[in-house]
């Protein structure tokens, strides 16, 4: 049934845009009054990609989000589909499937009739319209379901019924604006994997919203994180894990120590760090020199308690399952996240150390 | 308080069972309120429903009667029906796309403040203002006559259309409010997925906000209805009070105070009291056909 949903497609429904294009941003700029939300934004979304659009609060993500559904105006810069420019359309004539946070189900209409709204509007006829219904409403497993009202539903029932009414329609892009921020984190988890699942049974390019790394991380083909408006970085998850390539990103993929250095010196591929008052060794990625100002950032995975490294003093520990996590303040202040296999308690002195590898150096202006 | 530590036994204090029923201390405050509805309208209506029940002549329902065997009074009825229900309807359906548009204004408070306006200047100052404008040497003749639209002057004074003007210009501040308070309880984000679904803005009306609506707009109809139902003051200086708009409310007037027959006045109050009812409950009923949830965010 999945498959069909994917490759019967019948070439009498009448479509926005056939999918297996590229959606296409340039140069999106949205101001509102004298606040700038988007500054220019560039992205190509190849046909068929998850895409992630992930920042902290306030960078942009569902204003671009909303621009390319159509719903804001743009300012400034161009969205085309393919070979066609779209951003003077009104949203009704896009094409798009849009879920939203608050789900936005018709609160006087069944999850039957919700899912079959589109359809409706493009004028499916009736036999295959019951049909389409069906196999969206079995996609996102709510046969069962079909006859309630959103109002007898829970949040996560609700939710599948937005993104059965989103999908039915057969959009070229989905597009998704925190979908799961309103359930809680149990729900969520399988949602994450239900919405993986949903995508790859469409094929239908997704643009999915979300301040949660994890999220992205696990859901995503492709991450764009953003922030004041603008791109920071682009790329694969593990790209963004392993290689962050700002500080500020770094920071937001989860490395959460942020340590003042400057090198000591460089030899043979081995940089060395003098920072907190100990010195450090890293490997850099991009060439630094010789008294250098630097940022050092590490995660508390990879901040491990041990014999040798920097000194300072718990402040915080907490037990979380084979391992502690906690807080320590080094000489100089600088506030560290640091694991420890063994027991420490508050007041203690530590050693705390990571691999090489497992350290970014960024130039010292960045943080 | 000992009977909390042990709940089975009988003895526990009234005070408490009460309180379980939701009955406390707190219930008291709704004395006032319930002293005035007793005293300000179950007893009047008592009243009046007895006194409209002892004609000073005649069998019980003589006033009844009267009423209904004398044209001049029955037509009140259809009188004042045909000038109260088209200017609610008349009302609401021009409150309904100016409040669309007002939803999305920022200086709505602005708006608001000048469209009560005509409601704090009462109905009196209004009936006199009109009088003069829409008069045969008023300014909307003469701009008429300027524009050559029309030949001679249009009598729209002291007669239905006098009072029609007043009812409206009295009445739509009130029913716009109102719906406006309908209209942005709507989720904007419902019109917003309907948009992205395919519905043009028509078929976004039609579709999601009007049946979200009705249940809003029937209440308000029933308020604007029952408001200018009591037509009393235009009827009688706009309008021909004892021909077109001889209301009923003017007949009840009458009765009790020109011809000092106060069974006589207490019955047609209490016609006019269930011409009302018939008609709010006749909205009402239609109302039931729709939805009736919530209407704003669906989140679970």
């Amino acid at each position: 049934m999945t498959m069909s949903m994917a490759t019967n497609r019948d070439p009498s429904t009448p479509r926005p845009a056939p999918s297996g294009e590229a959606l296409r941003l340039a140069g999106l700029r949205r101001d509102f009054g004298g606040f700038q939300a988007l500054k220019g934004l560039d992205l190509v979304i190849r046909p068929g990609e998850f895409i992630a659009l992930l920042g902290p609060s306030g960078c942009g993500k569902t204003t671009a989000l909303n621009c390319i559904a159509g719903l804001q105006p743009l300012s400034g810069g161009t969205i085309s589909l393919g070979e066609r420019r779209i951003d003077e359309l009104p949203p009704e004539k896009r094409g798009f499937g849009m879920v939203f946070q608050s789900y936005a189900l018709f609160p006087h209409m069944s999850a039957r009739r919700n899912v079959g709204f589109g359809l409706d509007m493009q004028r499916v006829p009736r036999r295959e319209a019951d049909k389409r219904i069906d196999e969206a409403l079995a996609l996102v497993r709510l046969s069962a379901q079909a006859d309630k009202l959103p109002g007898q539903m829970s949040g996560g029932q609700q939710q599948r019924v937005a993104i059965a009414r989103a999908i039915v329609i057969r959009p070229p892009v989905v597009l998704m604006d925190e979908p799961l921020s309103n359930l809680d984190a149990k729900l969520r988890l399988e949602m994450r994997a239900e919405i993986r699942r949903i995508h790859e049974a469409i094929g239908s390019t997704t643009v999915y919203v979300t301040h949660d790394q994890d999220e992205a991380l696990s859901m995503a083909d492709r991450i764009v994180v953003m922030r004041d408006g603008l791109i920071r970085q682009t790329g694969t998850p593990e790209d963004l894990y392993e290689r962050p390539e700002h500080a500020d990103v770094a920071e937001f993929m989860g490395y959460r120590s942020k340590l003042p250095g400057r090198v000591a010196g460089t030899a043979a591929g081995r940089t060395t760090v003098e920072a907190c008052g100990s010195r450090v060794e890293v490997q850099a990625r991009q060439p630094v020199a010789a008294g250098q100002p630097v940022t050092l950032m590490v995660r508390p995975e990879d901040l491990v308690a041990g014999s040798s490294g920097i000194v300072a003093t718990v402040r915080i520990s907490e037990y979380r399952g084979r391992a502690f996590f906690g807080a320590a303040q080094a000489i100089d202040g600088t506030e560290l996240f640091f694991r420890s296999d063994r027991p420490v308690s508050a007041g203690e002195r530590v050693t705390l150390g990571a691999r090489p590898d497992q350290i970014l150096v960024f130039p010292g202006d960045e943080a | 308080m000992t009977a909390l530590a042990s709940p089975a036994s009988p003895g526990v204090p009234l005070r408490l069972r009460l309180a379980a029923r939701g009955i406390d201390g707190t219930t008291l405050l709704v004395v006032p309120a319930l002293l005035a509805i007793l005293g300000l309208f179950v007893y009047p209506f008592l009243y009046g429903l007895a006194l409209s029940l002892a004609p000073k002549a005649g069998p019980f329902y003589g006033s009844y009667a009267t009423f209904f065997s004398d044209p001049f009074l029955r037509e009140t009825v259809w009188n004042t029906l045909i000038l109260a229900v088209p200017t609610t309807l008349f009302n609401l359906l021009l409150a309904v796309p100016i409040a669309f548009r007002v939803r999305l204004m920022r200086h709505q408070r602005l708006l608001t403040t000048i469209l009560v306006l005509p409601v704090t200047l009462g109905t009196v100052l209004v009936a006199q203002g009109l009088l003069t404008y829409l008069g045969p040497q008023g300014w909307f003749n003469r701009v008429l006559l300027w524009l050559h639209v029309i030949g001679s002057p249009m009598k729209l004074t002291n007669n239905y259309w006098g009072v029609f003007a007043s009812l409206v210009i009295t009445g739509f501040p009130f029913t716009f409010l109102l719906t406006l308070s309908y209209v942005s309880g709507i989720d904007p984000a419902l019109e917003q997925a309907a948009a992205t679904l395919g519905a043009g803005a028509a078929r976004r009306f039609a579709r999601v906000f009007l049946p979200l609506l009705v249940p809003g707009l029937a209440v308000t109809f029933c308020l604007s209805f029952v408001q200018a139902f009591a037509v009393f003051p235009s009827a009688v200086l706009l309008g021909a009070p004892a021909g077109s708009t001889h209301v009923i409310s003017i007949a009840a007037y009458q009765a009790a105070f020109e011809r000092y027959d106060a069974s006589l006045g207490s019955a047609i109050a209490m016609i006019m009291g269930a011409v009302q009812l018939v008609v709010v409950l006749a909205a009402l009923g239609l109302r039931s056909l729709f939805y009736r949830g919530p209407v704003g965010g669906t989140k679970g």
